[in-house]
Parts: C-alpha cells; sequence; structure tokens
C-alpha cells in the first residue's frame, strides 16, 4: 500500500461536502432499486403481476362485455393499477426492513456514518420507481391490447398519482417492517395487503350492506384518486382522498422512526 | 468518575469512562474504563459474554450507557460527525445477497467524506477477483475479505473490528494483518475484539481483558505477561506428582501422557530441585506463560 492510497493526513475534516452528502443518498436509493430488481422473487410478481391480471380479466375474459362498458373498463384498470402501485412499498418496506433488522445490517449501517434516512429515502424511491414501471407496464397493457382511449394527460396525471401514491404504503411497510420479525412480516403484510384491496371494493365490488367499510382502507382513496385523474366518476374529493392518504402516510412514518430510533 | 470531552486528552480517540450498562437483570458492563488512543492496535479481549460486544455497540452509538460517559473524538458517538472518522466491521450481519462486492464497497464508500475509490480498497483487500460477484455466492472468508474492505474504504481513522480473521484461510489472513500494519503505521488505530490470542499478542500494542463486564487487567502486551509471573515446566521424569506438589514455590503439578507438569512462580529452584532429585530427568522445558496462559488465568479468577 502506498500513502497516497491511505493518508496519514488526519487533518481533513469529518464535514461532508452536499455534493458527497447527496451523493450518499442517491448511492443509497440505487443500490437499493437494483436489489429488489434483481430479486425475481420481489420485482417478477409486482412488476408484471398487475397488468398479467389486468389482461387476463380486462381483456381475455371479459374484453367483449368492457368494450361497450367504458366505466367499467377504467375501474378495472385502475383497480391493478392501484393494487401494483401499493405492492412494492408495502413488502418492500416491510420485509426487508424486518429482515435488515434482525441481520444485523440496519446497524451496520447506523454504525456506519450512512446520512440519517438514507436507507428510508432509498426504500421510498425504489417504492415509487417500482411504482412508476407498474404504471408503464399497465400503460402499455391498456393501450395495446385493452384498446383503453387513454390521452397523454390521462397517462401522465395517473403516473403522478402512482408515484405519490405508493408513499402512504411505503409508510404502512415501514411501520410493519419496524414492529415485525423477518418471518413473520411476510404473512402479516400479505394479511393487511390483500384485506386492503378486497375491503376497498376496487376488484371484487363489495355487497351494499358493508360497502361502507371501504372508507377505513387506504388504498380505497388511491383508488378513488387514480379514478378522477382518469377523469373517470369518484366517490368523494380529489382533496380528501389525498388529505387521507397523507396522513396515512406521516403517522405511521412518525411511529415507525420513534420506534427505530428506540428499538432499533 | 465521568471525564467529559471538554479535558479529555486529544491522543485519546475513543473512551469508555465508569461506564454501566445492563440488559434486564443481566449487568453487560460493570463501571468499564477504556480509552483508544492515536496510531494503535488495542486489542480487547474476553470470552463470550463478557461484554466485549457490548462495549463497542456503546462507542459506535448502537446503544446508549446506563450510567457513565462515551466519547469518540471528543463527541458523542450518536453524532454521525464521530462515526465519520470510523470503519466497522461486525462479526454477525447479513449483507444483500444481491449486491455485487464493488456495488457494496462503493455503497459503504458514499458515507464517508473522502474515501479511496472502491477499486483503490480492493486492491488494497486483495478483493478484485470478487468485484463482480453478487456477495450472496461468496464462501464465508470471501464475504469477510468483502466487509473488510467496505471497513476500510471511508480511510477511518479508527477501525473497529470483531474477530475480522475469523473463517480466513491463511493468505487472506495474512492480508489482514499486512493491511492493519500498514493502517497503524499511517496513524490510524484499530481495536480489535477477540477471543483467541496468538495474533493479537504479536499485534497489540495494548491489551484489555474484559470478564462478566469488568476489565480485569490492562495494559501493553509484556505488561500483561508480567500479570501473570507464574511459569510453567514441563519434563519427563520418574518423579512422584503428589510429592513435588508439597515444595515450596509449587502451585500445582498435573502428569499426563507428555510427562509431568509443574506450575509456579519460583522457577529456578524448582528445577535445581528437579535435576537434584531425578537424574533422568529428560525434556525438561520452562515457559513464561503466553498471554494466551495469562488470559486464560485471568478470566478464570473472574469467573
Amino acid at each position: 500500500m502506498t500513502t497516497t492510497t491511505w493518508e496519514s493526513d488526519f487533518t481533513r475534516g469529518a464535514k461532508m461536502p452536499t455534493g458527497r452528502f447527496l451523493r450518499a443518498y442517491f448511492t443509497e436509493a440505487k443500490y437499493e432499486s437494483v436489489q429488489m430488481l434483481r430479486m425475481p422473487g420481489f420485482s417478477i410478481p409486482f412488476l408484471l403481476l398487475p397488468a398479467a391480471l389486468y389482461l387476463l380479466f380486462g381483456v381475455v375474459l371479459f374484453g367483449e362485455a368492457l368494450r361497450s362498458d367504458p366505466k367499467s373498463a377504467l375501474f378495472i384498470f385502475t383497480g391493478f393499477d392501484v393494487m401494483g402501485v401499493m405492492g412494492p412499498g408495502m413488502f418492500g418496506f416491510g420485509i426487508t426492513l424486518a429482515m435488515e433488522r434482525e441481520q444485523g445490517l440496519l446497524a451496520l449501517k447506523r454504525a456506519l456514518p450512512m446520512p440519517v434516512g438514507a436507507s428510508l429515502v432509498a426504500k421510498m424511491v425504489m417504492a415509487m420507481l417500482f411504482g412508476v414501471i407498474v404504471t408503464a407496464t399497465m400503460f402499455t397493457a391498456a393501450l395495446t391490447l385493452g384498446h383503453l382511449p387513454l390521452t397523454g394527460t390521462q397517462c401522465v396525471r395517473l403516473a403522478t398519482v402512482n408515484a405519490l401514491g405508493a408513499l402512504p404504503f411505503c409508510a404502512l411497510g415501514l411501520l410493519l417492517g419496524t414492529l415485525t420479525t423477518a418471518r413473520s412480516s411476510p404473512a402479516i403484510i400479505n394479511l393487511l395487503y390483500l384485506a386492503m384491496i378486497y375491503l376497498s371494493g376496487f376488484l371484487i365490488p363489495l355487497p351494499k350492506s358493508i360497502e361502507s367499510i371501504a372508507l377505513a382502507s387506504p388504498a380505497f382513496y388511491l383508488d378513488q384518486l387514480a379514478l378522477s385523474a382518469l377523469g373517470a366518476p369518484s366517490y368523494g374529493a380529489a382533496l380528501t382522498h389525498m388529505g387521507v392518504l397523507a396522513g396515512v402516510t406521516l403517522l405511521p412514518t412518525a411511529l415507525a422512526i420513534r420506534r427505530l430510533a428506540r428499538v432499533g | 468518575m465521568p471525564r467529559l470531552g471538554d479535558n479529555m486528552n486529544n491522543n485519546c480517540w475513543a473512551e469508555l469512562a465508569a461506564v454501566k450498562k445492563r440488559f434486564g437483570k443481566t449487568v453487560a458492563l460493570d463501571g468499564v474504563d477504556m480509552e483508544v488512543r492515536h496510531g494503535e492496535l488495542f486489542a480487547l479481549l474476553g470470552p463470550n459474554g463478557a461484554g466485549k460486544t457490548t462495549a463497542i455497540s456503546l462507542l459506535l452509538g448502537l446503544r446508549r450507557p446506563d450510567a457513565g460517559s462515551v466519547r469518540l473524538f471528543g463527541k458523542s458517538p450518536l453524532e454521525v460527525e464521530a462515526r465519520r472518522q470510523i470503519g466497522v466491521m461486525m462479526q454477525e450481519v447479513a449483507l444483500p445477497p444481491e449486491l455485487r462486492v464493488r456495488e457494496l464497497i462503493d455503497l459503504a464508500a458514499s458515507y464517508y467524506p473522502a474515501p479511496l475509490t472502491p477499486n483503490a480498497a480492493m486492491e488494497l483487500t486483495r478483493t478484485m477477483p470478487l468485484a463482480k460477484r453478487p456477495y450472496g455466492r461468496l464462501s464465508g472468508g470471501q464475504k469477510r475479505q468483502a466487509q473488510f474492505a467496505m471497513a476500510v474504504v471511508g480511510r477511518p481513522k479508527l477501525l473497529f473490528l470483531d474477530e475480522p480473521t475469523v473463517g480466513l484461510d491463511q493468505q487472506a489472513r495474512e492480508m489482514v494483518w499486512a493491511v492493519l500494519r500498514e493502517v497503524v503505521r499511517a496513524g490510524s488505530s484499530i481495536v480489535l475484539t477477540r477471543h483467541y490470542l496468538e495474533e493479537a499478542e504479536a499485534l497489540a500494542d495494548r491489551v484489555a481483558v474484559l470478564a462478566k463486564g469488568r476489565v480485569i487487567a490492562s495494559g501493553t502486551v509484556s505488561e500483561m505477561r508480567a500479570v501473570v509471573v507464574r511459569k510453567r515446566i514441563s519434563c519427563s521424569s520418574s518423579l512422584i506428582a503428589e510429592d513435588i506438589g508439597t515444595w515450596p514455590g509449587v502451585e500445582s503439578v498435573r502428569r499426563d501422557q507428555q510427562g509431568l507438569h509443574i506450575v509456579t512462580n519460583n522457577a529456578e529452584d524448582v528445577v535445581r530441585r528437579l535435576l537434584a532429585a531425578d537424574g533422568d530427568l529428560r525434556e525438561l522445558e520452562v515457559r513464561r506463560a503466553g498471554l494466551a496462559e495469562a488470559f486464560a488465568e485471568l478470566t478464570q479468577e473472574a469467573a
């Protein structure tokens, strides 16, 4: 080893220049995304399943009927789209965080001078990136095989809703990831994921008698927001939906950060 | 008595002062004082459960003490600015199996203000051949080498290494020790935790032995040796062990297939008497208790 590689001059400070600081966030986000994309058990279901299910139900099985019913066609499209947006945040955050806590990686990164929050921001970016890829596959499926007449404006609006809509589900995943063990987190997160999808009524309409239970599911608000982004009829005001989703983002995040700081 | 950072010696880069830490009813650290100075290799020794990991996790800011003070470069280790000057290699950590070795090193480098390039770190640690391999496909020893590269890539002033050579083959061990020697020569410090001693004996500037949450001995390696003045005499002889046990200065006698083994604090007199008593005595050997033996005795006394 030469002295050029291991400088013995310790007058250099421990201050992090802004450029390197931003680079640390960027690098963390890059490798979090690369890591999840390379995990076929994660990337294939979350990236391709929504479009595949949409094609199955919206084209192969009910395509003929939906062609004369554009309202239902949009309903089915946004349903699978929202399902696609929820998954990466909840599972990507929840399961990997539970694992990283248990296997010492979180502790190592905290002992190393990882900027506070870089790991959480990285997972958020990863979930948003997955949301955008899901959107792209959904659009491709809808515009080519689904014959949905989506305009450019509609696409941009829905893509924005998808990217930001991933955040409340990141927050739920984050909270679950701090509370569960690596073994239990997949089961618990799956349960909540499926329950939210069912109770929101966006894939299978709920019986009239329990319809209002949908209001308790954050996924319902994202679905309504996605519908209104496409100009389709939706329940309630977009501002309310955003408010609820912002609350679902902030509250679990605050609880999780508090717990991570105290328990780790 | 806790000392605060403002009156701390600048030479002292990491310090535990009168630190106590308990987990439920278990006392992990019971009034521990310890300091790591500029440019030294400091070995923290002790059996499992002695409190080594707790002491290190306090210095890394992963835990907080119940009492006493913990300082890293004069600051609280909870401050990221203090930790920007350290590198860490932990024993039990699972890194993402999907990432390649170069990527992991690049990630670790991104946390530091003026790191080595990943290539330089890999050349230094001879991990270049592993650069493109996914971490999950590495052998146990290769994983340790990759972790070592991640620990040094930030050019830290202070390296914390938890059993760095466990699971490494001879060549990789030699690489690790060569790098550590260079790092110390360049003015950085190293804190090693170990529970076995051969390597620490050769390289450490100072040693502290932890047992049951207390520092039971600390000092230079030779000071540590002097802590235990006893010597071991081994020989092949027909003398009866029980008789020798009554001689003055003899602390214990044991016979096994190799012969007699005597522990004494007065080796010269005992050897004279042995030779006088048995004209056929052969294979006489007198050894100063090595650090390993000193250590075993010290930790037994605390137990």
